[in-house]
């Protein structure tokens, strides 16, 4: 590599460097995904009646469903910013290399899903509660939002390249996430059963598969979706 | 248009001919199952067209590899052959297991894990169709497709290894049974309706892949065509 083009991890860390701070003057995304995600979880609360019963086998699976919902929001959006304006075509354009763009837009849109989490967590541990606050059922949210970032990074970039647009995310998302947020779900509601680690093993374990074939499949295919 | 190719016309007569050699296997020949009684004849063509329909969700996985590496249209045109026709047959699948299951579980649907992934893996490939619909460009859209058919195609699997650990009540034929599992065991007439069923929808499946491809070929010719014209 010569000395013109910055390494993998430099450029990797300019790209999400660029988008955090652009959030950072507008708070247009997260305060979307912020404020979407409230919703979410009023919608349910009337939806379900959560009573103290309801609640207890439900609290996973809300969760993640408000997760994904807003991870959605986030995906979309910070793809289409880029193809709006044009950003796309001078992120291709810059000598680096593509991986870089990805890896890029994936750390950021998985900064925008924590940021949400972070702020989502608190209060749903308020409003129900509920001890959300548990280092191993904050390693699998970590796990599962790194699956569902990377796949959907992906995606965006393919769906908001279609006529379609924003409509498409949420359908090739959605089928081919399932595995990420049944394991996610799966272990958190384990979690927060109280069963001892060894039962979600399984489980936990396939987060982890997922995660690797999928940041593998997308860092090899990236590359085919951006192309012009 | 070109005639059909002579290999193809045999293909088709063969085609017929093994369906109902198939279909009189399932119906007639194979014994009456002890326990589920008539209903469980059904069980032959589900099983046909679940082989073929994952079958042809794994080729078109293999085909979109294939594009991506070669950008030979050729593989793109396999690749959306391969998934719409097994888009079809595993949709058949869906519905001979509902018309099993209401006798036989007392309901057209559960959310039973097996069924879960079945519809799920219906949906992805739904999803790759609109995907298809939505690209202008056809190399765009042989990119994107093919894309897309390699993470269903991993992604499947996976549903189905997760899905595993919740609890299952469709039955198994072949592999070992988990705890609340039936296990099913076939006699030997019941073998042949069942290998034979297989077979015959193999041939099938490859009949109609090939008048798939045929027709993606004149696709082809008749968008060259229309371009031609308007220019």
């Amino acid at each position: 590599m010569n000395k013109s083009t910055p390494s993998l991890w430099k450029a990797t860390f300019a790209i999400v460097r660029k988008d955090l701070a652009a959030e950072f003057r507008s708070f247009e995304l997260v305060s979307a995904m912020l404020v979407f995600s409230l919703l979410v979880i009023i919608i349910f609360n009337f939806a379900l009646e959560l009573d103290i019963k309801v609640r207890e086998a439900a609290n996973a699976g809300i969760l993640w469903t408000t997760f994904a919902f807003a991870g959605t929001l986030g995906l979309n959006r910070s793809m289409s910013v880029e193809k709006d304006r044009g950003c796309m075509d001078g992120l291709l354009l810059a000598p680096v290399d593509r991986s870089a763009i990805y890896f890029g837009k994936a750390l950021s849109n998985l900064a925008f899903m924590f940021i949400v989490e972070a702020i989502v967590i608190p209060m749903y541990s308020m409003l129900y509660n509920v001890n959300l606050f548990r280092i191993d059922l904050l390693v699998v949210i970590l796990l599962g939002s790194i699956g569902y970032a990377a796949v959907g990074t992906l995606l965006a970039a393919m769906s908001v390249q279609t006529r379609m647009r924003e409509v498409l995310l949420p359908i090739l998302l959605f089928p081919v996430a399932i595995p990420v947020l049944l394991a996610a779900v799966k272990c958190s509601s384990g979690l927060l059963a109280g069963d001892p680690f060894s039962d979600i093993l399984t489980p936990f374990n396939l987060l982890l598969v997922y995660d690797i074939i999928f940041i593998a499949i997308a860092f090899m295919t990236f590359d085919f979706v951006v192309e012009e | 248009m070109q005639p059909r190719p002579i290999g193809l016309k045999i293909l088709d007569v063969v085609t017929i001919i093994v369906l109902a050699i198939s279909a009189y296997l399932a119906l007639f020949f194979a014994p009456t199952e002890k326990v589920m009684g008539e209903v469980q004849r059904v069980f032959y063509f589900h099983i046909g067209t679940a082989w073929v329909g994952l079958l042809g969700f794994v080729i078109a996985a293999i085909a979109g590899i294939a594009y991506l590496v070669s950008k030979n249209m050729l593989w793109d045109r396999f690749e959306v052959a391969a998934v719409e026709v097994s888009t079809v047959f595993f949709f058949i699948t869906i519905v001979l297991g509902s018309i099993w299951a209401r006798p036989a579980w007392n309901t057209w649907w559960t959310w039973d894990p097996r069924l879960t992934t079945a519809a799920i893996t219906e949906l992805i490939y739904i999803a790759y169709f609109m995907l298809r619909q939505g690209i202008e460009e056809p190399e765009k859209r042989a990119r994107f497709g093919a894309v897309y058919t390699l993470l269903g195609g991993i992604s499947a699997p996976i549903t189905f290894m997760v899905i595993r650990l919740f609890r299952t009540i469709h039955p198994v034929v072949i592999g070992s049974a988990n705890g609340t599992q039936e296990k099913m065991s076939m006699s030997g007439d019941m073998k042949i309706a069942f290998f034979f069923a297989l077979f015959a929808f193999t041939v099938i499946f490859v009949d109609m892949i090939w008048h798939r491809l045929r027709l993606s070929a004149l696709e082809e010719k008749v968008e060259s065509l229309k371009l031609n014209a308007s220019m």
